[in-house]
């Protein structure tokens, strides 16, 4: 009885999660005739016009191609700053540490409305306005105050000694970083690599205010907009929602262990 | 020895990661205390420097008070509900043994979808004439049009996106609580309720104020879901204070009063995580 009360509980939960999506995946293999009627709840015929369309009719391909490249983009970036940053604060233990790292953190509580018009200002003065460079460097600034807390509580977990005989052997200081510290953190690495690409591939604001046409647009904002002329092209939208979701579907369900440990580091020990 | 004297100059490493910062983050937020100073609006000529007026308009705004209301209302809604619900189904979950991996990613999903293409998602199931709430309810409401409901929509949507992050989080702290614990209870008699309430709680405080933090800045700085889902409307009963500072500074294009506005975000989200930081160094004493 109790356990046949805590797998219907269960059951519960499983569906709320999967609901709203399952019925996007529905909607999308629903024909056009179908849409505007409710019942029958299962179409009685499944079909790929929906997704033809979108990758026919509109710059779909081109949108997802920026999202990805944006979000690649500022990954690498986010790494390549945040390392070094952590390194300096974990393992080379810079004085003033804890201030720097509460002010890192404080940065991260800033809402993005706050920053978004002089950084719209200075952008379109500066010609960026509608690239992908401009969006990569946000978004590289936002997640790294992320990224370094994140490493820096990786990087703390790698034994000093070990460092030290590094640079008793003759590495330098950042060959050290290279050679030995970055391959024995790199679970954390990756695990603040796949939030920063999260984070980037999902953005909105400054999406929406930094771009202007399909040179710059990522898919957030593509979908958002998403054109309708006289009517709202459900099927499609439900098609495009359902493509956009799968990369971070997909990256989620093979790296899940590191995004938990991600979400979950420092939150539960400091 | 050199060794010591290169562990003295790490700045060199912090350089570009906090130039970047530097220049991306808080210099335009100087910037933008300064933009709200002024009358500055890219329709009616150079920008003017006006003192406070811009802080007086907002005191006198009744749309902003409005947009304050409703930032206050999702906020405390959302995360009790989140933090409700992510300690139910956390404390379900701990107990299961066999496929987790599975488990966990579906709760995943809803934090993995773009909020703006979750927004989307629920605005179609929410549709008042075709849409599937409507039809598995047996109900007529008009869930986005209707000034009543419109907000309570963007929260249960919200509801449904970010509980997942509570849920890993409340797991994560529920793993950390020492075995032990449990089995001098046991030994004690204890009943399951009463060591949810005097060991379980209690031990998972610090985690539920760390969940309750994130949560509570995110949620006052709301914009993607309401823009997409409602826009603000109907009426601006969905109207929060990112969503108004955003129509004035680019509809509008008044960047001196909408500075004011993005500044009143950034104040409500300093007194919120100063608020925290407070009670947090009180728990820790």
């Amino acid at each position: 009885m109790r356990s046949a009360l805590r797998a219907a509980a269960l059951a519960l939960v499983v569906g709320y999660c999967l609901a709203p999506f399952l019925w996007q995946v529905i909607t999308s293999l629903r024909p056009t005739a179908e849409l505007m009627s409710l019942p029958p709840l299962i179409p009685t015929r499944v079909t790929g016009e929906h997704y033809a369309a979108i990758f026919h009719g509109h710059p779909f391909l081109r949108i997802i191609a920026n999202s990805a490249l944006v979000a690649a983009g500022a990954t690498l970036l986010a790494l390549a700053l945040g390392a070094p940053a952590a390194f300096a604060l974990s393992i080379l233990r810079v004085r003033g540490r804890a201030v720097i790292l509460a002010g890192v953190l404080g940065i991260s509580m800033f809402p993005p409305i706050a920053t978004v018009s002089p950084l719209f200002l200075v952008l379109s003065t500066l010609g960026l306005h509608d690239t992908l460079f401009a969006l990569v460097i946000t978004y590289t600034a936002f997640s790294l105050p992320l990224a370094v807390w994140l490493l820096t509580n990786f990087f703390g977990a790698v034994p000093r000694e070990i460092y030290i005989a590094a640079r008793v052997d003759g590495c330098t200081a950042f060959g050290a970083l290279v050679r030995v510290v970055l391959p024995l953190a790199a679970p954390g690495l990756l695990a603040a690599g796949l939030l920063t690409f999260v984070f980037a591939w999902n953005e909105f604001l400054f999406a929406l205010t930094f771009t202007a046409t399909e040179a710059a647009r990522t898919v957030p904002v593509g979908i958002a907009l998403f054109p309708g002329l006289h009517e709202v092209p459900y099927g499609e939208i439900a098609a495009a929602a359902v493509t956009v979701t799968l990369p971070v579907v997909v990256l989620a369900a093979f790296f899940q262990r590191r995004i938990i440990e991600g979400l979950t580091a420092g939150a539960v020990k400091g | 020895m050199k060794l010591e004297r290169e562990l003295d100059r790490p700045l060199w490493y912090l350089l570009p990661g906090g130039l970047l910062l530097v220049v991306v983050t808080l210099f335009p937020l100087g910037h933008v205390l300064w933009l709200s100073l002024q009358r500055h609006s890219l329709l009616h000529g150079p920008p003017r420097f006006v003192g406070l007026d811009n802080y007086l308009r907002l005191a006198g705004d009744e749309r902003f008070w409005n947009a304050l209301a409703n930032t206050a209302y999702f906020a405390a809604v959302s995360v009790a509900l989140e933090l409700a619900l992510g300690l139910a189904i956390a404390l379900m979950i701990a107990r299961v043994r066999r496929g987790r991996r599975l488990l966990y990613g579906v709760i995943l999903l809803p934090w993995a979808v773009p909020t703006a293409v979750s927004a989307r998602m629920w605005e179609w199931m929410y549709d008042a004439e075709i849409g599937v709430l409507n039809y598995l309810a047996g109900t007529h409401v008009n869930w986005l049009g209707s000034p009543a409901w419109a907000l309570n929509a963007a929260i249960a949507m919200d509801v449904w996106k970010s509980t997942p992050f509570v849920v890993l989080l409340l797991l994560a702290g529920l793993q950390g609580i020492p075995r032990d614990v449990y089995r001098a209870a046991a030994v004690d008699g204890a009943s399951g309720w009463s060591v949810l309430v005097r060991i379980t709680l209690p031990l998972l405080a610090p985690v539920m104020l760390v969940a309750l933090v994130f949560r509570t800045i995110d949620a006052f700085r709301v914009f993607d879901a309401i823009y997409v889902l409602t826009g603000g409307g109907p009426a601006d009963s969905t109207e929060t204070l990112s969503i108004y500072a955003y129509k004035v500074l680019f509809q509008g294009l008044e960047f001196g009063y909408g500075s004011a506005l993005a500044v009143s975000v950034f104040v409500c989200v300093g007194l919120a995580a100063l608020f925290y930081a407070r009670l947090m160094r009180e728990a820790l004493r």
